[in-house]
């Protein structure tokens, strides 16, 4: 009976620090952002703890400072603006897609899955270059819609094999009984194998999105001399380069910046971690 | 079909609305854009001279601050095709690449009255003027707090061995002599490389000074690595150093500068350019400078007489040939715009017919006499060199330095950058 | 069947894929052979530069590093995390504590971590939550991120860590759960102790969803990039493959050699490419 309490309690040990190291630095920024610059620069944040209901140690100074410059404010509306279209649109091109790889009869559709499936390897960097002369040539650069067909470009890959898995999935006899009763490609897919895979479209549009919100190499290539256009992370990468002088604004606007992300996260776990295990487990 | 082409209809409705609204961002004709790299008090300072600019001329003015990523937004812009009207370019290495290329304006209509020497040379390329300096910095100062020297009794060196000696005492009384702060972000190192100049220079001389910018001597010439060991010698002594050597790589270089002000202070001199004075008044309002701080020159290695001075300076080039953008240089050229800048910025204004009394503080005063008067003036050699080097192995080879590796090491590095740099078509005159 | 319609459901997809993943990969190979302009061929000048200079080794050295560590550790991490969390009541809230992090961009995560990082001169009293600690202890602080080239490189490694291990625990959990429960308890009765069965059946049983994981985490490691760029920029000595071909081409306006490096990371990524593509058709047939 002593061993098991023992080994329980080290068990539950192990998993407290566990917990304590996944939580502990997300929460120190969290308390570190409500902290005024001086008393930044001065303790840690820990110390916040020492007189915890003392609250004048505490402000609202940096959220309001960091909202008040209208750059950060902006920066929140334009990632919005470069992720809900990037998501619409990949849904958009990668279903057909996926479908037609699935439950088509496409000549060398193996070979083109394979070769989408294969391209999701590729690196960001080996894009670069061509596609910024691209949209310089097409006078796209610094655009909404040259990040939204440059994020769609780049979410295909995984997109595709994403809703591959679960369309494929999908009872033979379901298609080829709504074949038989002369439904064309276009029903079966619109009004059949869509919204069978809800869930799939779903974890998919919570994947797009979070990955575009997060998102700043591609933000910083193809948006990144032109400020109007420039996201939320890009900005806050910038304070970061900053001299160390504004780095209570620095936690403000990181925290403003994960909100999203963690309020999307909080609320629909389910359909990511679904997501992510569709992608990677078989059936 | 139909509601997938519903969809689709609207997503490209949507496209097309988008674009036609972030599309519209021309810029009406008779205004001017400038692109800069400062923020807080600088750009509030520069706006106010292009508020007065604007008031005569009745020619807007929009700036935009580009912040640390100026290099890479600049690149963005000129490839795209639409470049801002002028910018300030952070070092004469990128002006002279951005000249090579064609993407620059001669400036020959300005005529930069009493410039030192290394101001009107380090403008040019191909013995064009190609950028205008609005202002410079002398970076030859050491900082100091009057009160603590004269409690301690100490007096200010006349010469480099003086102040090594100075720095020994300092030591051995249980006070820390220096601070030296490398860290800084993405730049961490430079404030080494301005050690490495000013020592460089006064060990050798203008012309080997000249030459080693120009990778005419080798980075493992042996007067390189004696001007390196100089530094060593001060850097590596733990007692002379607020942090120790630990200190000197993760202390963030403003930080370090503030070190003179904590109580106990944390150093007792500080060498640093004259920019230093903005973090001053950022921090400590209070503190009058002259009496609560003030600043000597970095004195000489050989020789009695007065030490070298080395500069910089903030760079401004064109990018469009328009009326309004050469009234806008000529109005930066002059007096009247430079001391307003030099005053509210604390920067020094090179044009001749500046007076010492435009200064509103005894420390930019006497900067500003120093570089009038010294007779060598030389810019700042990271600066010049191309940016491979400049502002990339001459960097990291200082953190190299610091984090222990072998001399010889760190400089065949930084000579096997600076061999791909100056061989790949990277013309310096 | 209709097979025009077919095609025309791939052209869009074929389309966004040529453009913005084909083609460049081609172009940037072939721009690898010209100078920093594209505009004069310069044959295998750039490679030659590029494998000669020695920070593009030390960044190949990075790469190298992150590779061996991160995708080994969040694996790891990730099975034990699913072994021991399986046996607790409150597993989900442990579980979605340590997936947190993956919603937060790196951006986020690399702001949290520079404050867990800080560093103060022993004088002084220390901000960083692991300085703090250290001096609690009697140790003198360290600057995490200067120190090379372990102790910085590591410590953005961890970061990495971090954000990574929350996703191998959700796929090696639900793995893990997948085992069937007959064998687990055969293995039992038959004596074995806990941790043999968790060599020996458990660990066996999980084989493809383990080897899927890592391969998961070595391509997305081999792309590190933002963790990088924030901290530190690649400066004291961290400097990764990604980070190194944006400085050369926006740093120091050099395209050709920014080209090759892209093309170096690749390289890289091939073998990588080529396994789990025979894994895949193999799976397929």
């Amino acid at each position: 009976m002593k061993r098991a309490f023992v080994s329980r309690a080290i068990l539950h040990g192990i998993i407290l620090l566990v917990a304590l190291f996944w939580f502990l630095p997300t929460a120190g920024l969290l308390i570190t952002s409500f902290r005024p610059a001086y008393l930044t620069s001065v303790s840690g944040w820990w110390t916040a703890f020492e007189h915890p209901f003392e609250l004048s140690q505490f402000t609202l100074k940096n959220y309001r400072e960091v909202l008040e410059q209208g750059s950060m404010v902006r920066a929140f509306v334009n990632s919005l603006i470069i992720a809900i279209p990037s998501v619409i649109l990949v849904l958009a091109v990668a279903a057909p897609a996926a479908y037609a790889l699935a439950w088509t009869d496409l000549p060398g559709r193996k070979f083109m899955y394979c070769l989408v499936v294969g391209l999701i390897i590729v690196p960001l960097q080996m894009t670069f270059i061509p596609v910024l002369k691209l949209f310089n040539a097409l006078g796209l650069s610094g655009t909404f819609p040259a990040l939204w067909l440059a994020h769609t470009g780049y979410g295909l890959p995984f997109a595709i094999y994403l809703l591959h898995n679960f369309f494929a999935s999908i009872p033979k006899d379901l298609i080829e009984s709504a074949s038989i009763d002369g439904a064309s490609h276009s029903t079966i897919m619109l009004k059949m194998v869509i919204p069978l895979s809800l869930p799939a479209l779903a974890s998919l549009c919570i994947f797009q999105f979070l990955w575009v919100w997060n998102d700043l190499l591609v933000a910083l290539i193809y948006a990144g001399g032109f400020r109007n256009v420039a996201p939320i992370t890009l900005q806050v990468a910038n304070l970061v380069g900053s001299r160390g002088q504004e780095w209570h604004l620095l936690t403000a606007a990181a925290f403003i910046s994960m909100s999203l992300p963690l309020a999307c996260f909080l609320a629909f776990q389910r359909a990511f971690v679904r997501g992510i295990l569709a992608g990677s487990l078989k059936g | 079909m139909t509601k997938d082409k519903i969809l689709l209809k609207l997503v490209y409705a949507l496209l097309a609305w988008v674009s036609l609204v972030s599309g519209a961002q021309a810029t009406p004709r008779d205004s001017v854009t400038v692109m800069t790299l400062w923020g807080g008090k600088e750009l509030e300072a520069f706006e106010g001279i292009l508020d007065a600019f604007e008031k005569r001329t009745e020619v807007a003015v929009r700036v935009e601050s580009a912040g640390r990523d100026l290099s890479i937004l600049l690149m963005a812009r000129l490839e795209a095709g639409n470049p801002p009207d002028l910018a300030v370019i952070p070092n004469p290495g990128q002006m002279r690449e951005l000249a090579r290329r064609g993407h620059l304006i001669p400036l020959d209509f300005l005529e930069p009255r009493g410039y030192p020497k290394a101001f009107i040379e380090s403008a040019q390329f191909c013995g064009r003027q190609y950028g205008l300096f609005l202002s410079a910095d002398a970076k030859s100062l050491v900082w100091y707090r009057p009160r603590l020297f004269k409690e301690g009794g100490y007096e200010i060196p006349r010469s480099w061995s003086d102040m090594v000696a100075l720095s020994k005492r300092m030591a051995t009384e249980g006070k820390t002599p220096w601070s030296i702060g490398l860290e800084s972000g993405a730049a961490s190192g430079w404030p080494g490389t301005d050690w490495i100049e000013d020592i460089f220079l006064r060990l050798h001389g203008p012309d080997a000074y000249d030459r080693w910018v120009e990778h005419e001597i080798s980075w493992q010439n042996p007067l390189v690595k004696e001007a390196w060991e100089t530094f060593g010698q001060i850097l590596f002594n733990e007692d002379y150093v607020f942090g120790g050597i630990m200190g000197c790589l993760s202390i963030n270089f403003a930080d370090a500068a503030l070190e003179l002000f904590t109580e106990p202070p944390g150093c007792l001199m500080h060498r640093q350019g004259t920019f230093m004075q903005s973090f001053i008044r950022g921090n400590y309002p209070l503190l009058a400078p002259g009496r609560d701080y003030n600043v000597f020159p970095l004195p000489s290695i050989k020789g009695g007489g007065p030490a070298p001075l080395v500069a910089s300076g903030d760079l401004i080039s064109a990018f469009r040939d328009t009326r309004e953008v050469r009234d806008l240089l000529s109005y930066l050229a002059s007096p009247e715009a430079q001391s307003m800048w030099a005053k509210a910025a604390g920067k020094l204004a090179l044009h001749v017919d500046v007076p010492i009394s435009a200064y509103s503080d005894p420390i930019s005063a006497k900067a500003a006499e120093l570089l009038t008067t010294a007779e060598v003036v030389k810019f700042d050699a990271s600066d010049m060199m191309p940016a491979v080097v400049g502002s990339g192995a001459f960097w990291t080879g200082i953190l190299d330095y610091a984090s222990g590796m072998k001399l010889d090491d760190v400089l065949a590095r930084i000579e096997n950058a600076a061999q791909r740099a100056y061989k790949g078509g990277q013309v310096l005159r | 069947m209709n097979n025009k319609l077919a095609w025309l459901y791939m052209v869009p997809a074929a389309l966004f894929l040529g453009v913005f993943l084909i083609y460049p990969t081609f172009s940037t190979i072939a721009l690898s052979f010209f100078g920093p302009r594209s505009v004069e061929f310069v044959g295998l000048a750039n490679y030659r530069s590029v494998l000669t200079s020695s920070a593009v080794l030390s960044a190949l050295r990075n790469n190298l590093l992150w590779l061996a560590i991160m995708p080994t550790a969040t694996v790891a991490l990730g099975l034990v995390l699913a072994a021991i969390l399986d046996r607790v009541r409150y597993e989900a809230i442990v579980k979605a504590i340590v997936f947190l992090p993956m919603s937060i961009s790196f951006v986020g995560a690399s702001v949290i971590w520079k404050f867990v990082y800080a560093y103060r001169p022993a004088s002084r009293p220390q901000i960083g939550l692991l300085n703090a600690i250290l001096a609690r202890l009697g140790f003198e602080p360290i600057g995490w991120l200067a120190v090379r080239p372990w102790v910085n490189n590591l410590a953005l490694i961890t970061v990495g860590i971090w954000v990574w291990t929350g996703f191998c625990v959700v796929i090696l959990s639900a793995a893990y759960k997948g085992v069937p429960r007959e064998l687990v308890e055969a293995a039992r009765i038959d004596g074995a102790s806990e941790f043999q069965i968790f060599w020996h059946v458990i660990l066996p049983h999980m084989r493809g969803t383990i080897a899927i994981t890592f391969t998961t985490m070595v391509i997305y490691v081999l792309k590190i990039f933002d963790i990088v760029y924030v901290m530190t920029n690649g400066a004291f000595d961290t400097e990764v493959l990604a980070s190194r071909m944006i400085k050369e081409m926006f740093g120091y306006w050099n395209y050709g050699s920014a080209a090759a490096i892209a093309t170096l990371l690749l390289l890289l990524v091939i073998p990588f490419l080529t396994i789990s593509m025979l894994r895949f058709l193999r799976e397929e047939r």
